[in-house]
């Protein structure tokens, strides 16, 4: 069993920590760097709820060791609102088209959506629809978050869906 | 803490890599990507002593052609390789492959060699290398070979690399021009793995079959190559095909199993449609070309 000293910085601050060869990154974020909006459901890579950014692209945290992220820089859902609260599109999109009930898978269809809709040029709108496929809502709250997820894409809503609240 | 404990090493270079694993007498796994390899560590049912990352060694990255031939890198992202200019335009069958391997969330990690060389059945790469004729090369401190990808698989995630050797490259021919490809994947949901999977290429010149690649993922303990039927296309103008007669020949070699999400008799009945419609949409798009 081998120790690493890694370096990483998340959510723009630069972390120095020493870590077990075995602990995964969803472990690392939620237990040593105190992100506890890293979501752990199913521990191997089904689920989606751990997805952070990594270099910009969305990975599943549960999927990749703390020292795989050595030199890297990670975003969680901590990372995305502004200090004074205004919240990330994303996270306002959701909130505005119902697109979640407990919340429990949120922050990964966040870290999904704000990695690919905050790209330069627009992504491809099938793109973004399809990632949808790599989380499970157990709430079933999918069409909301479809909603959600269309309006970011740039696409028009769903026709007959309720819109604002 | 899920996985067992393990001595991890990022090597900077292939021959460090190799060393590491000569070193490790049997009791190393190779690191790639793992999309596959972390969930086995999680359930803890692969216990390595020691986990080489190779992702740092940047000579096993990116896409390069050499003749008519595609080398692909093995550490080559599978979106990375969705990607690629090269790809697009010379290997169109294996770029329909990636989009169906995974989610886009795992195929930021995961890799076209790490998928290659851990033989997971249902999986969509090892098949479309064997339907395309890909070869890999195997590197260890004992020398150099080159292994083709239908000799590469025995088992599921049994393979013909020996516990020293590392995949340091996936060579894929460049099929001809005239060439149309078969690309078929039933799933519970997108980007899960497949229960019945079809994936070929087939060249077709002056109205004749010239050439066909085909092979099964999801209907067998390995990938399958569809032997039988790849002999009864070639040679064969596309007007005059008997499409009944070629389904029974193309899911002959199969071996499917009874499974949680499905039995093997579901799976030659899905096959069957799979197959049918994948070599009418060919064909049509040939005809329309």
């Amino acid at each position: 069993m081998s120790e690493h000293a890694i370096q990483l910085t998340i959510n723009g601050r630069a972390h120095e920590a020493r870590v077990e060869s075995r602990l995964t990154l969803s472990d690392f974020l939620r237990g040593d760097a105190g992100c506890t909006g890293v979501h752990v459901g199913c521990e191997h890579g089904v689920c989606g709820a751990c997805t952070v950014m990594v270099d910009g692209a969305a990975v599943r945290s549960c999927l990749m060791l703390a020292v795989q992220a050595n030199g890297a820089a990670v975003t969680t859902v901590e990372g995305l609102a502004d200090d004074d609260g205004t919240l990330h599109p994303v996270q306002q999109a959701l909130r505005d088209e119902y697109g979640l009930q407990c919340g429990f898978c949120t922050p990964g269809i966040v870290m999904t959506l704000a990695s690919l809709t905050g790209a330069t040029p627009a992504t491809d709108p099938d793109k973004v629809m399809n990632a949808l496929s790599g989380h499970i809502c157990r709430c079933t709250g999918y069409q909301g978050i479809r909603r959600a997820a269309r309006r970011l894409a740039g696409l028009a809503p769903t026709q007959g869906a309720p819109t604002h609240g | 803490m899920k996985p067992a404990p393990f001595d991890y090493y990022a090597p900077a270079s292939v021959e460090e890599a190799c060393q590491l694993l000569a070193d490790a007498g049997g009791g190393a796994t190779v690191l790639a990507g793992g999309q596959t390899l972390m969930p086995l560590l999680a359930l803890r049912m692969s216990q390595p002593f020691v986990l080489v990352d190779i992702t740092r060694i940047r000579a096993l990255r990116g896409v390069s052609r050499s003749g008519a031939t595609t080398r692909i890198g093995p550490v080559t992202r599978q979106n990375e390789a969705l990607a690629d200019a090269t790809l697009q335009q010379h290997q169109p069958l294996l770029v329909t492959a990636l989009r169906h391997v995974g989610h886009h969330q795992t195929r930021n990690r995961g890799t076209v060699g790490g998928s290659i060389a851990l033989g997971e059945p249902a999986a969509e790469l090892p098949a479309t290398a064997v339907a395309l004729g890909a070869s890999v090369e195997v590197r260890s401190v004992r020398g150099t070979r080159t292994i083709p990808a239908q000799e590469l698989y025995f088992g599921p995630y049994a393979t013909a690399l020996e516990p020293d050797e590392l995949l340091t490259a996936v060579d894929v021919p460049e099929w001809p021009a005239g060439t149309v490809s078969l690309f078929r994947e039933i799933a519970m949901r997108p980007g899960d793995f497949a229960l019945v999977g079809l994936t070929g290429a087939l060249t077709v010149a002056d109205g004749v079959v010239t050439r066909a690649g085909v092979a099964w993922f999801g209907m067998g303990p390995t990938p399958i190559k569809a032997r039988q039927l790849e002999a009864a296309l070639v040679g064969q103008r596309v007007d005059a095909l008997d499409a009944g007669a070629l389904t029974e020949l193309a899911i002959a070699d199969t071996a499917p199993f009874d499974d949680l999400h499905a039995t093997a008799e579901y799976r030659r009945t899905v096959g069957r449609r799979v197959f049918a419609a994948a070599l009418g949409e060919a064909l049509n798009l040939r005809k329309a070309a």
